[in-house]
């Protein structure tokens, strides 16, 4: 009944729009003043609403379905159940939502814009810093689409020391939607667990990269630095460790009855929802579709490693919760592979006009110091062209679009984000649920704003 | 008897300024890669209940300081001044990270260059991201500003 009246509304508009232009057809854009006019007013109202110094209030209740039973609740942006500054919008009778609207641009960055005023070479420190709980990830993406572009192939230690990395980087990300997802319903033990376990892998980071998040590792052409001293005695103690302590995950919430009577049930997201609305990642896996880009497109030489998809088929909030705790199994095997089958070798390609060269060489050659300071200036210039690489980051599809013409900087640089994507299920989810159950569904969808916004 | 009349005055006010360092609750204003930062110094390794911190007040009624962990942008801007409005005297803010101090690396049309523009910053934590480390040093910092200073600021 609802839907019905709205379908109206826009058809009274398009004939408005329809009729009064010139054409008489679909161009609504007129010369004559009073549309120009109207038009400009159209456009600073925009412009108030982007800026979030006016918000457009688009929940009109019709005068006959209304009562006073309907109120319109917003929470966020600034809410610590939001995960970030996401702010919704949502319609309530009684108890249950009947309508609900994410507003995203709370943390909107300009990252695309300011990617296209840095050279390929500093593209990581700008990408890394989208989706913060995956940097890895970002930057891989970012790197892959620049090699494709110039058409290289980095060497097989680059290759897996990209998959060790980003798998760590994998279970670092899941721990961290296990506790917030943990710490949302009440779970606050999770919330402690999980962030203690990401400490191990962060350390480990830390000792690699320099950096606990952010890192800037992996570059196009190759990563930054080699692995450390000792590497294989940090990644068997997190080998040892993160399996009992997830076994610990499971003797605390996998038979607890009110962690399954709070989330069973609740949150259903079916394969056709999913597919409607461009859901990838976990949440995809948990309503019953086998879909991994690691297994569908393979990236950085992945399908020389031997892993399962886990795949449930409840769709609920709890299916989204284990997937997770059963992909860090996986990428516990993964991790295990890369540990043991290392090659040795360069760890960057051996191209002096891609990547710098060490430290040492500047001292005994003149072409060297010429190629070190035309790469940190100028950078390395990319042929002309376009290119589109997609991986599979801890929440879904995650694609990178770039546009070169041929200089040193991309023309223009878009980036797919998983959670961008994912978000748009939110109204399905939680529509006709109760208030109570929208924490648990934003945080088994686990968008990162970041991500979102970028 | 004869008492010297600052005699009172000061112990009170040391008093009130080693009550204020004792229990500061935070108001959570997670915004970016910081605010993860922020959480892991409030869980378990680093433990911020070492300083009577760990209560991060989702009312800003109920929060002493505010940590400022990320990127503002323009339309948070607003946002963030009522969130500062809303909390009772005294209070302080900390700008945690590149971005919330300075804009950080991203000099555009989205991002606001510096929460100084908005709000009154005590401590500037410099890093991207901070460090739990580096957090903790700010907010003892920042105690450390509060038993030197003046009680009715």
């Amino acid at each position: 009944m609802k839907k019905d009246t709205r379908k109206n509304k826009f058809k009274d508009k398009f004939d408005f729009w329809a009729t009064n232009s010139e054409e008489g057809g679909w161009n609504i854009s007129s010369t004559d003043e009073g549309s120009q006019k109207m038009l400009e007013e159209e456009n600073a109202k925009q412009i108030k609403i982007q800026t979030g110094t006016d918000v457009i209030d688009d929940f009109v209740i019709d005068e006959d379905t209304s009562d006073d039973e309907r109120m319109i609740v917003n929470m966020g942006p600034q809410h610590p159940s939001t995960h970030g500054v996401l702010r919704l919008q949502a319609e309530l009778e009684g108890e249950v939502v009947r309508r609900v609207k994410p507003i995203i641009g709370y943390l909107h960055t300009g990252m695309e814009k300011t990617g296209e005023e840095l050279n390929y070479f500093q593209g990581p420190t700008n990408t890394t810093r989208m989706d913060y709980l995956s940097p890895l990830f970002n930057e891989l993406v970012f790197s892959l689409t620049t090699e494709k572009l110039i058409g290289i192939e980095v060497p097989d230690r680059a290759k897996n020391i990209r998959i060790l990395m980003t798998e760590l980087n994998r279970i670092s990300s899941h721990l961290v939607a296990l506790a917030t997802g943990g710490m949302d319903i009440g779970a606050l033990s999770m919330m402690i667990f999980g962030f203690r376990e990401r400490e191990l892998i962060l350390n480990f980071f830390e000792k690699t990269t320099g950096l606990r998040m952010n890192h800037n590792y992996i570059r196009p052409g190759g990563v930054a630095a080699d692995l450390p001293d000792g590497w294989q005695k940090d990644i068997e103690e997190i080998l040892k460790i993160i399996p009992e302590k997830l076994q610990d995950y499971d003797d605390m919430l996998l038979d607890n009855p009110i962690w399954k009577g709070r989330l069973q049930n609740v949150g259903i997201l079916t394969t056709k929802e999913c597919f409607a609305y461009g859901v990838t990642g976990p949440s995809l896996r948990a309503s019953g579709h086998s879909w991994d880009l690691r297994k569908a497109q393979p990236y950085s030489g992945i399908e020389n490693f031997e892993f399962e998809v886990p795949v449930l088929n409840e769709g609920d909030v709890f299916a989204r919760w284990r997937i997770k705790v059963l992909e860090i199994f996986e990428s516990l095997k993964i991790v295990e592979q890369a540990l043991n089958k290392m090659p040795k070798g360069p760890y960057k390609i051996q191209d002096k006009k891609i990547t710098p060269p060490p430290r040492k060489r500047l001292d005994e050659s003149m072409e060297a110091l010429i190629h070190h300071f035309k790469i940190y200036t100028e950078g390395f210039k990319v042929p002309e062209g376009d290119a589109y690489v997609a991986i599979e980051s801890p929440r879904g599809e995650l694609g990178c679009y770039i546009v070169s013409d041929g200089s040193s900087k991309p023309y223009r640089m878009h980036v797919r984000g998983p959670s961008f994507c994912n978000l748009q299920a939110l109204p399905v989810i939680m529509t006709d649920s109760p208030i109570a159950d929208a924490v648990a569904a934003i945080a088994s969808l686990d968008p990162v704003i970041g991500d979102v916004d970028r | 008897m004869y008492t010297p009349d600052n005699i009172l005055t000061t112990t009170i006010d040391k008093a009130v300024r080693w009550s204020r360092t004792q229990s500061m609750w935070p108001v959570t204003f997670g915004l970016a890669c910081c605010a993860i930062e922020m959480m892991a110094a409030g869980s378990a390794k680093y433990d911020l209940a070492r300083y009577g911190m760990e209560v991060f007040r989702a009312s800003p009624r109920q929060a002493d300081l505010m940590i400022v962990a990320g990127r503002v942008s323009q339309k948070m801007a607003p946002v963030l001044r009522q969130v500062y409005d809303q909390m009772a005297d005294p209070k302080w803010v900390i700008a945690m990270g590149a971005c919330s101090s300075t804009g950080g690396m991203f000099n555009n049309y989205a991002l606001v260059q510096g929460v100084d523009h908005i709000v009154p910053v005590d401590i500037y934590v410099p890093g991207c991201p901070p460090g739990p480390q580096s957090l903790m040093h700010g907010i003892l910092t920042l105690h450390d500003k509060i038993m030197d200073g003046e009680i009715n600021r």
